[in-house]
């Protein structure tokens, strides 16, 4: 339904991806099943060059927090050392007075290691989440700016999820990706050379197992990879069938297909199941591979080092300091390794996340453009061609007038352009050629706020936010007074049934309305666009679903709304139409005929055919084949 | 604590993998243990006999136990791994195949993004609990044990000195546990409503853009974002202060180690072997016990993302079926409304005193206002809500006797919203007859005004519809609908086509399937096309839940009544009498 009058018949095909940039569909992973598919590189060069902008705001804490971790890291560096002096220099020697003060040495490198910690983790948090919060709202109010055939091109689930988990992916590239592969890369450098400085031959055993380490690393990776890959995929058609499970439960009871379903996720259950087991073989390696090669590590260290000792080269100390050294080498490797797969998510986040910020809003206020001042309600439509696709052309060469005050009904096949009409007066899209103007200003020449603020618009399909029905009634205009959004659900028709719910006008809506049904959704929507009290008031269909009685009163009320403004109503109802002052039809996108009901139907044209069409075609029953 | 047995329980079935796992672990932590006592030892070896041998064997030992260790470790963490996603696996199905049976009462509650999260994000926090927590606790626990007991026979005087400190650990673990429980729960509600203000407002960028609220959008936005930031930050400060806490009261025990037991060492009542042994020993503890404080903490989300998940599993459906519930067969489509009464809460009844009897075959539409309870007495033949008094039978049994299996196989429904699923139109119209061969799906298609349309669809019948395939447009998916009834064929049907936002062209092609679906069937409309009103052979006027007056077109003109008034108003509205006359 989203699509039928808008943009023509049906859409078949993905939407036409290139051509103007209003319409393009965003590129790379939207288009893709799975937004995980991507794995790229660990290092993205054209999204490293534009994190800088991000960083900068944040830069002081994300200094401090790398003061923090060179104190932390330089303390716990010194700690085995402290224990291996410590023992040789004073404990062997019965030192007594110096053990105190080595003692009390060690407790203060651990209160540093405390404080960086705490300095570290406090302000990449602050870091972190101003990142997040500034790209949150970025990307929220660039969202907001784009028009709305962005929208019709682009789903919201996608957007959403590029909004909830890509900035979070991005953060995390920002804060703990960079900075944890430049501190670990540093933290590694430094114990590798504290180990050297203390003692070469030891220090080449050990690091004699890194390339070991990083050959297994590498080979894992190749195949871990493709597993995980594997999995999130799996996870992902899980939670699909568990979406339309779900959403569609109702048709799912009607029909009694609940064990066919059940059949159905179980298998892609399982499927996830086993995706996840086989990728639990491989990560299950990491871990003890990691402590084997410590052990091996040790073992070296012990029997060199042991033989050392008892030559007199070291003393039994340093041989200590190396054991606890090798326990804390061994730490950063594995968080190196582990952030590879942090930098590629993040990466591949980090291009969605621009590619999206790039998008430039296929409508945007001229710099010239004024405040449309209040305005009489005149319309002009000059010589008017639009496109949805640049290939398929909506609506051409429209030529209309209207006066201030005038109710103007549009009629026409589906598909023949009639919303496509209202669109372009509210500029929701871009015209291609021509121009429409109200009260003499052209629509770009004015600002798209305080043009759209003289319009009201009821569209075809009612939309509800979560809150009370008064909060959408009174939406756009949360000061007005309760008397005013009361008698604006009157005027709409719906006061009668809000009172009688419930808890009347604070009764809670969400998701699909609650339990109204559409026409009380179109009545509260009608409300709402009634209290903005526009001078150009436009309905789509605003009526369509409710019942005759219902409909007769807000036929009434429209009738009374009309006066002093301009109307325009798009309609299938006869009666809605036969009241407007002027009627025009539209086929294939342009204007065939104008006139009153009168004048139409001695015309005996496209207007007679549509309405005759309704009369021939009445349910008889007919013999059939069936 | 009753939320983590019953979810434990989930797990029973894989006691075996559960045992050998608990097995490995146990290896594990044995050989790990090995370690710092060869280290320690042969410190003692080299600065007393300096037998290099024993430098050796102590090497061999190492590695080899670290390899022992390794296997074991591997055999836990796979095993673990496992369980819990064969755990996962099954939560997943059982709640599937509850929320395929919970009725429409309990989804008139329920969002779907709600759901999806439990099932979701909850039950992964759950697998964790299993993958992690679990025999993270109980390995953390038996290594302290273990450990202990070794500390105790070095040197009972600096082991109970060492080990002093642990409490502490503990307390201020779970204290931190308990003051971030409240600041995690803060963190999921505003990341939840966080969520809901950028869908609502993406979904509704139309509105927003109409009613130029861009700003007060934004200002929603904003305002949540920053709720979230402050609360990231509340957690970050607490973890910030108190998790490099734990490490320093971990450093605190070593340091004492050093300074009384380098008094004894000097004193010659300990050896520096020893000593070692206690510094390894405690090295070895660090890791677990900060991450049994990590786990404590955990507990708490996991109760909570479980008590969610249990919500749904012990959700009880309004619909039960009677365990002495027959089949019903092939109905000949009678349907009675004995004296019914229904509401959806207990405060104001939807429903009053409906009685009717439809014979076989006849037309019923159904005539009122919004809120009139049309769509009620719908949804009440399939069962779909239970009646709260008084019964509906059809062909005399009382519908609450039959299964409902049975029940809905009779009853098509054509919604005025329609679903449509994400898969190929073929797919979409063999939803509730999925052994139908293409024959019969064709024919369904063709009577349902749709045939033409699908295969002039490049890919026909096997377009993908629905998120990721193309739109339909309004008339297309109610014929789509149309044709997914048809080829179930029902005795009894229930078209709710109060919609009437199509043109003519559209509408004709609606009407004439329509047409073809209720020839011998059983007949429940609700519509305002005065057509098919007219020829109903019942006619009920419905209003604030109570028939007003009901029966054939001219007994119901005759009485001049409410009937006689919407008639004329629809007349108007929807025909075009004028049109006739002139």
């Amino acid at each position: 339904m989203r699509h039928g009058g808008w943009a023509g018949a049906h859409r078949i095909g993905p939407p036409p991806s290139g051509g103007k940039p209003q319409g393009s569909r965003l590129r790379s992973a939207l288009d893709t099943e799975y937004d995980d598919d991507v794995l790229g590189a660990p290092y993205d060069a054209r999204v490293m060059k534009r994190l800088p902008k991000y960083m900068a705001p944040v830069k002081g804490w994300l200094a401090l927090s790398t003061v923090g971790i060179l104190i932390r890291s330089a303390a716990s560096l010194a700690i085995p050392y402290l224990v291996g002096i410590t023992i040789d220099r004073f404990i062997q020697t019965h030192e007594l007075a110096g053990l105190n003060i080595m003692v009390a040495t060690f407790v203060a490198a651990n209160l540093l290691v405390w404080g960086g910690h705490y300095i570290e983790t406090l302000y990449l948090a602050y870091a972190g989440e101003t990142i997040l919060f500034r790209l949150r709202t970025e990307m929220f109010d660039h969202l907001h700016r784009q028009s709305l055939s962005f929208f019709d091109h682009n789903k919201v689930g996608k957007l959403m999820s590029r909004v909830q988990n890509d900035i979070t992916q991005v953060q995390e590239l920002l804060t703990n990706g960079i900075v944890g592969v430049v501190t670990n890369s540093l933290y590694l450098i430094a114990i590798a050379i504290v180990m050297i400085s203390l003692n070469t031959q030891l220090a080449l055993l050990t690091l004699i197992t890194v390339p070991i380490l990083g050959i297994v690393m590498v080979v894992w990776q190749r195949y871990a990879r493709r597993a995980f890959l594997k999995a999130r995929q799996a996870i992902a058609v899980v939670n699909d069938q568990l979406q339309e499970g779900i959403a569609g439960v109702r048709v799912t009871q009607s029909m009694s297909r609940e064990r066919a379903n059940l059949q159905q996720f179980d298998d892609v259950n399982r499927a996830n199941l086993n995706a996840n087991v086989g990728a639990a073989k491989l990560q299950a390696i990491m871990i003890p591979t990691v402590d084997i090669l410590t052990n091996v590590a040790f073992g070296l260290v012990l029997i060199v080092g042991g033989s050392q000792v008892l030559t007199g080269t070291i003393g039994v100390g340093i041989l200590l300091s190396f054991l606890l050294y090798i326990q804390r080498f061994f730490t950063p490797v594995q968080e190196m390794a582990m952030l590879y797969t942090e930098l590629q998510r993040g990466m591949a986040s980090g291009t969605r996340i621009l590619e999206l910020l790039d998008v430039q809003p296929g409508i945007v206020d001229s710099p010239k453009a004024i405040e449309l001042p209040p305005i009489k309600g005149e319309i002009q439509f000059h010589d008017v061609s639009f496109a949805y696709d640049p290939k398929a052309e909506t609506l051409h060469g429209i030529d209309l007038k209207i006066n201030p005050g005038e109710t103007i009904a549009i009629i026409g096949r589906t598909g023949a352009g009639k919303s496509s009409l209202m669109n372009l007066l509210a500029r929701f899209y871009e015209i291609e050629k021509g121009k429409i103007t109200i009260d003499g200003y052209d629509i770009r020449s004015v600002t798209q706020q305080s043009l759209r603020r003289q319009i009201g618009l009821v569209p075809q399909d009612p939309f509800l936010f979560s809150g009370t029905i008064e909060d959408n009634i009174r939406y756009g205009h949360p000061n007005v007074s309760h008397e005013d959004m009361v008698n604006a659900a009157r005027t709409a028709g719906a006061h009668d049934f809000i009172i009688h719910l419930e808890e009347g006008y604070s009764t809670p809506v969400g998701e699909r309305g609650g339990n109204l049904s559409s026409g009380q959704l179109q009545m509260v929507c009608l409300a709402r666009a009634i209290l903005a009290n526009p001078p150009i008031l436009i309905l789509d269909e605003a009526t369509s679903s409710v019942d005759t009685t219902t409909e007769q009163i807000m036929q009434h009320s429209l009738r009374h709304l009309a006066k002093g403004r301009t109307c325009l109503i798009i309609a299938h109802r006869l009666s809605t139409i036969s009241h407007a002052d002027r009627i025009i039809t539209l086929e294939h996108g342009k204007i065939v005929e104008t006139g009153t009901h009168q004048e139409l139907l001695a015309k005996r044209g496209l207007y007679y055919q549509m309405f005759g069409a309704f009369r021939a075609n009445d349910m008889k029953p007919k013999p059939t084949t069936y | 604590m009753r939320v983590l047995l019953r979810l434990i329980i989930f797990a029973k079935k894989y006691w075996g993998k559960l045992t050998l796992a608990f097995l490995c672990l146990l290896a594990s932590t044995v050989f790990s243990l090995v370690v710092p006592r060869m280290l320690g030892q042969s410190i003692d070896v080299i600065l007393t006999s300096g037998d290099r041998n024993f430098l050796l064997i102590a090497a061999a030992v190492v590695v080899s136990a670290s390899v022992l260790r390794g296997l074991a470790g591997y055999g836990n963490t796979y095993l673990t791994q496992v369980v819990s996603q064969e755990t996962s696996y099954d939560i997943k199905n059982a709640l599937f195949e509850r929320l395929q049976r919970l009725s429409f009462a309990y989804y008139d509650k329920a969002q779907t993004g709600q759901l999806m999260s439990r099932a979701t994000v909850d039950v992964e926090a759950v697998r964790m609990f299993f993958g992690m927590g679990l025999l993270g606790i109980t390995q953390t626990l038996i290594l302290f044990a273990a450990i202990t007991l070794i500390l105790i026979t070095l040197d009972w005087k600096l082991a109970l000195m060492s080990l002093s400190f642990m409490p502490v650990i503990a307390w201020r673990t779970i204290d931190v546990g308990r003051r971030l429980a409240p600041i995690w729960l803060n963190i999921q509600q505003v990341i939840a409503s966080l969520g809901t203000t950028l869908q609502e407002s993406l979904t509704g960028a139309r509105v927003v853009k109409a009613f130029t609220y861009q700003p007060g959008e934004s200002q929603k936005f904003v305002t949540d974002a920053r709720a979230l930031y402050n609360t990231e930050i509340d957690a970050a400060r607490q973890i910030a202060i108190n998790m490099p806490l734990m490490t320093f009261f971990l450093s605190l025990p070593t340091a004492l180690i050093l300074w009384y037991g380098g008094h004894q060492v000097s004193a010659g009542d300990l050896t520096i072997g020893n000593l070692t042994q206690f510094v390894l020993y405690l090295g070895l503890l660090s890791m677990p016990v900060r991450r049994l404080g990590f786990l404590i903490n955990n507990l708490s989300r996991v109760a909570s993302a479980g008590q969610r998940i249990l919500e749904i599993l012990d959700a009880e459906s309004q619909i039960e079926e009677n365990p002495r519930a027959i089949q019903l067969g092939k109905v000949k489509g009678q349907i009675t409304f004995d004296n019914v009464g229904f509401s959806y809460n207990s405060m104001s009844p939807t429903l009053k005193n409906i009685t009717f009897t439809v014979q076989p075959g006849q037309l019923v539409a159904l005539l009122g206002g919004s809120g009139s309870g049309k769509s009620t007495i719908a949804n009440l033949i399939p069962r779909f809500y239970d009646v709260s008094a008084g019964r509906i039978m059809i062909d005399g049994t009382d519908i609450r006797d039959t299964t409902l299996a049975s029940l809905r196989k009779n009853v098509g429904i054509v919604q005025q919203d329609i679903f449509l699923f994400s898969a190929t139109i073929r797919d979409n119209i063999a939803y509730g007859a999925i052994d139908a061969s293409m024959a019969d799906i064709i024919t369904a298609t063709r009577a349902a005004h749709l045939h033409d349309f699908v295969v002039s669809l490049p890919e026909g019948y096997n377009t993908w519809v629905g998120e990721r395939g193309i739109t339909l447009s309004g008339g297309e998916r109610q014929r789509l609908s149309i044709a997914r009834t048809l080829l179930v064929n029902p005795g009894i049907l229930i078209l709710d086509d109060s919609t009437s936002s199509v043109d003519a062209e559209t509408e004709r092609r609606i009407r004439q399937a329509l047409n073809k679906l209720i020839k011998g069937r059983t007949t429940f409309i609700i519509t305002h096309r005065l057509p098919i009103i007219k020829n109903a052979d019942l006619i009920l006027i419905l209003k604030n839940g109570e028939i007003m007056e009901m029966g054939k077109h001219s007994e119901l003109m005759a009485l001049n009544g409410l009937y006689h008034q919407i008639y004329q108003a629809q007349l108007a509205v929807s025909e075009g009498k004028e049109l006739v006359e002139e």
